[in-house]
């Protein structure tokens, strides 16, 4: 089986066959979420439906954000944005090593040749308040995946637990295609009539981003979405249940997680621009995880969290 | 005699639980076994990273019958009671019997256990062991409730008569077990039967897992030292890293690779750290420079091309990842060179180290100036010492720190270097942070164990003076490490310190911070106060008189603060080195006495004395004197106590009455001749040799004499040469302690 796959040509067609082969194994496959966050993860397709009781199962691209990261685009594997391809599948079937496995076939790594290696670590989000274990995934030494099995997400305990995969596609993809430097990976197809490179995308906004996040991001101002987000947050979320226009039981969970994803991000950049001691950060996760905590609190009382009126 | 076969088979299981796990796996099972009544002749446990196993040899087939007999009632007892019995015992009432007791007849019920057989034993226990193993983590998987390290697959579980091999019957939230496993993930995908050990072990090598650990590691060690000496290399070695390498693999294949060349001039901990932290390779150093030239990495299979694939993959990563540590030594050593080391220092005001006790930089200032006063005592010179606690720091606002924080000081040394500054700051700025556990290391050089010092008593002064002192089992901020740090420091150099002067010191700049209403000119002037007079409480009265009628709140309150936590934080130093001479051997009640006398804070002093009088309290004229110092310090005391005077007026010679009691008189005088010069020495040992002597005479006296007597000038007589005894035999240390 191994021989008939052919070896993939550019980042874009590792991602399709990714959503191909996901889709075949019955994924819904869905499109990234529309706000900044730190990795895919935080779509709400896994934080909240992770939650609750009800069958899910879901692939898609989430483009994330590292601000801490950024290398103005010199460095040939790091970068302050930057693509994930999440997998959650729940309850987790007892065959998702093997089914993981079959993606890495997919995308044309050749097993025979390769050794491909699940190495202990334990996942952790202080800032979800979620923590599960698993491993990284090594390919000849190079973590090419995550691989959770959920334990706890917003402070609430998984049931049933939720698999979850993690490919870091830019790294897999300059792995399996054998590109040294990240900025010199074929994005689209190397013989198109405009074929673009993943600097000819990327290199520019890597330099803006890195220059912005480092040194320029106005942390008095970030400090202040902060905290109007975190306020945000508790209001939403401080709503009746019972809308008064519509007269229908409406638990607004999704509005306010994405404050909670907002303040999340807001942490993530000061913490860059380094105006974040050792002890603050602990008090600005716990203040971001408080409202995670909340969220989920709230998502399990809606019907998609499996809540029955 | 049937063999026991178990396998647990599962997703991959963390490297460092195998061990302890397969150890638990033997002796949760051979342990319910036994208390179930089986026997057995040998039991041996292995880990793969997908499996752990068991062998039992030998177990017995059955456990044998019981025959249990248990006392009911009497026969005359109320019927309810006698139906009570039978329920509890399981029997009916024509199975007992009656008899003949003290007090009265009485029933017995006989209970048959008949034996059970071992596939019954096995199967109960392994569930048992299966659902409480004491996994340090482990979890749910599926929409199930049994909790496994990782998700549990497959339970095999076969006794092996000679007649055949059975499956022991069990079902684990829906597991059944069975006599099937699986080889290699990759080399050797399938699943295959087994009917006992030695085809189960035969078979999984031929499907290229091999089973034992120690064999794993032992191929792998053989195999990468050989591979290292034919291109005349050495491998690193590192028992921890070899084991948990062992841990990752079921078929080690070893693989040695090239470092770039771009990257051999990184400091080699650098190399070694991030090759062992991120990849697991082992370094491979050449013997001729010292340098790490090359790497081994251990992979999991065999491949057509021999491992080219895998290892040019390896190599990528590597370099990638050297590739980034490359990028921050170098930023490091630009920021080092360009703008030296006090750059850093002062970005650390940004970065709290305590919200109470104020930036990395604050406490940086405090060390400095610690440092600065306590190098005179430590035979440093003050500029040197306070220039490396500046810097000493500074590598936590580097790159490399930041990505390796098991590298700090070390940086500081390699940064501090490259910044032209004196060799002994550089040595200070990587030794400064010993020692850090009671094995390590301590620093010698006087820069280095000046700024030591300072750092670990800015530390705990600082938590003393917020009340975060460590209690119980909690020390989250490493206190006790501290102290003891301090201790090994002081007395591993043989420093004579006063460490009251640097404690009040340091707690007049924290509590100066803490407390409102106190002013620079307040810690300035205490603090300079204290270095003349050695203590804060001669520094405030000092200042309190010169001050005459201006407003003194902020001395004041200082004086309400410091002078508590300073004597509570000398005696938390004093409980520490308790713990540190006890582990040397030495009393704990020689240390409470000595702790009594003058000048405890001063350590190496202290310990001067117990060792001391340890080694007296170790001859029997040392035991004895003790003994014959309590007796008269007891009549002494009982006597002052009921007269309500003091006996220290000095007893006259004129008035001794017995031979013995002359003669204690003229040993005493002897005895304080040889004390007097030797206390003043400092030479313990031979004043308490002379106290020793004092043994006769003393237990003469007693023999003879009678203390108190009838007349009143002879027992005042008596008891004042009692109170010379007291006084010459408290010189060294407090004997009421001495217990025994």
């Amino acid at each position: 089986m191994d021989q008939t796959i052919t070896k993939p040509r550019s980042f874009q067609e590792i991602i399709l066959r990714l959503q191909s082969y996901w889709a075949g194994q019955g994924c819904a496959v869905m499109q990234p979420y529309d706000m900044e966050v730190g990795a895919g993860t935080f779509h709400p397709a896994t934080t909240l439906r992770s939650l609750g009781s009800k069958p899910w199962a879901a692939a898609y691209v989430q483009p994330s954000r590292r601000p801490t990261d950024g290398r103005y685009g010199e460095n040939p594997n790091r970068l302050q944005h930057y693509y994930q391809y999440q997998v959650l599948i729940k309850p987790s079937p007892p065959d998702l090593q093997d089914l993981y496995l079959g993606s890495l076939r997919a995308i044309g790594i050749d097993m025979a040749l390769h050794d491909i290696r699940f190495v202990e670590d334990d996942w952790e989000s202080p800032t979800l308040g979620a923590w599960g274990l698993g491993w990284e995934v090594w390919c000849d030494g190079m973590e090419v995946s995550q691989f959770t099995y959920f334990q706890q997400v917003g402070g609430h305990d998984c049931h049933p637990v939720s698999g979850e995969l993690t490919y870091g596609l830019e790294r897999l993809a300059m792995y399996v295609l054998g590109v040294d430097h990240v900025m010199d990976m074929p994005y689209n197809d190397p013989d198109a009539s405009i074929a673009l490179t993943y600097g000819d995308v990327f290199r520019q906004t890597e330099q803006e981003y890195s220059r912005w996040n480092f040194d320029v991001a106005d942390t008095e101002v970030l400090l202040r979405h902060f905290e109007e987000a975190e306020a945000e947050c508790a209001r939403i979320l401080d709503q009746a249940d019972d809308d008064p226009k519509t007269g229908k039981r409406i638990v607004m969970a999704h509005p306010a997680y994405d404050q909670c994803i907002k303040a999340s991000h807001i942490f993530n950049l000061l913490d860059a621009r380094g105006v974040i001691s050792v002890t603050e950060r602990q008090s600005y996760i716990g203040r971001v995880r408080a409202l995670a905590k909340r969220c989920a609190d709230a998502f399990v009382q809606t019907e998609a969290g499996g809540f029955a009126a | 005699m049937p063999d026991l076969l178990i396998e647990l088979f599962s997703e991959e299981i963390p490297a460092r639980m195998q061990a302890k796990a397969a150890d638990d796996l033997k002796s949760r099972m051979t342990n319910g076994l036994v208390e179930a009544g089986l026997t057995y002749a040998g039991a041996v446990a292995y880990a793969t990273p997908r499996r752990l196993a068991l062998r039992v040899d030998g177990l017995t087939d059955r456990s044998p019958d019981i025959k249990e007999e248990r006392k009911g009632p009497r026969v005359d007892a109320p019927e309810k009671a006698i139906e009570g019995f039978l329920r509890g015992a399981g029997v009916r009432r024509d199975d007992l019997i009656e008899r003949d007791e003290k007090k009265g007849r009485v029933f017995y019920a006989v209970i048959e256990k008949p034996g059970r057989s071992a596939e019954e034993i096995v199967a109960e226990v392994l569930e048992d062991t299966i659902r409480n193993f004491p996994w340090p983590k482990s979890m749910r998987w599926g929409a199930g409730s049994l909790r496994w390290v990782r998700p549990l697959h497959r339970i095999l579980c076969v006794l092996t008569r000679e007649d055949g091999s059975d499956v022991v019957r069990l079902d684990v939230d829906g597991i059944k077990s069975g006599r099937t496993t699986e080889g290699h993930r990759f080399m050797a995908p399938g699943a295959f039967d087994v009917t006992g050990f030695d085809e189960y072990e035969a078979k999984l090598k031929r499907a290229h897992v091999v089973l034992d650990a120690g064999e794993r590691a032992e191929a792998i060690w053989q195999d990468a030292t050989n591979q290292a000496f034919a291109s005349g290399l050495e491998v690193v070695e590192d028992r921890g890293l070899l084991a948990e390498v062992a841990g990752l693999v079921e078929w080690p294949v070893v693989l040695m690779g090239a470092i770039g060349s771009e990257f051999l001039d990184l400091p080699p901990e650098v190399l070694q750290t991030s090759m062992k932290e991120h990849q697991k390779f082992f370094s491979v150093r050449n013997p001729k420079s010292g340098r790490i030239e090359r790497f081994v990495t251990v992979a999991n299979r065999e491949t057509a091309d021999h491992g080219a694939t895998i290892l040019a993959g390896n190599q990528k990563v590597l370099s990638a990842r050297l590739a980034d540590a490359k990028f921050f030594w170098e930023n490091d050593l630009r920021v080092a060179k360009e703008q030296g080391l006090t750059a850093w220092t002062d970005s650390l005001s940004n970065v709290t180290f305590h919200n109470k006790l104020g930036s990395q930089r604050d406490r940086i200032g405090r060390i400095a100036a610690l440092a600065r006063e306590l190098a005179p005592v430590v035979g440093a010179d003050a500029e040197l010492a306070e220039q490396a606690a500046t810097v000493a720091k500074a590598d936590l606002a580097s790159e490399m720190v930041y990505e390796f924080p098991e590298l700090q000081g070390l940086m500081g040394r390699y940064y501090s270097d490259a910044a032209g500054l004196p060799s002994e700051v550089g040595v200070a700025c990587q030794e400064h942070y010993s020692p850090l556990g009671p094995s390590d290391d301590v620093p010698s050089a006087p820069v280095s164990v000046a700024v030591a010092l300072a750092d670990k008593i800015d530390t705990l002064t600082g938590f003393w003076a917020i009340e975060e002192k460590p209690t119980g089992s909690k020390d989250p901020f490493a206190l006790r490490r501290a102290a003891l740090g301090v201790i090994r420091l002081v007395l591993e150099n043989g420093l004579q310190v006063s460490l009251d002067r640097f404690i009040d010191v340091q707690l007049v700049r924290h509590k100066g911070h803490l407390i409102d209403g106190v002013s620079d000119d307040d810690v300035t002037d205490l603090i300079s106060e204290i270095a003349e007079h050695g203590v804060f409480g001669a520094a405030y009265r000092t200042l309190k008189a010169r001050r005459n009628g201006e407003k003194t709140d902020g001395l004041d309150a200082m004086q309400n603060e410091v002078p508590d936590k300073s004597v509570d934080l000398l005696s938390f130093f004093h409980d520490r080195l308790k713990v540190y001479l006890r582990d040397q051997g030495i009393r704990h009640d020689v240390i409470d006495a000595c702790i009594e006398m003058d000048g405890n804070d001063d350590l190496a002093l202290l310990v001067k004395r117990a060792k001391a009088l340890q080694a007296v309290l170790e001859t029997e004229d040392g035991e004895n004197l003790v003994q014959g110092f309590k007796r008269a310090n007891n009549i002494l005391s009982q006597a002052e106590e009921k007269d309500g005077v003091e006996y220290s007026f000095g007893a006259d010679p004129k008035f001794a009455e017995d031979p013995a009691e002359t003669a204690l008189f003229d040993a005493l005088a002897k005895a304080e001749a040889k004390i007097a010069p030797a206390m003043k020495a400092q030479d313990f040992e031979t004043a308490m040799a002379a106290m020793a002597d004092l043994r006769g005479p003393v237990d003469a006296f007693f023999e003879a004499v009678q203390v108190n007597a009838d007349k009143d000038l002879l027992r005042r007589n008596r008891l004042n040469l009692l109170s010379t005894i007291r006084k010459t035999c408290l010189q060294v240390a407090d004997l009421t302690r001495i217990e025994g």
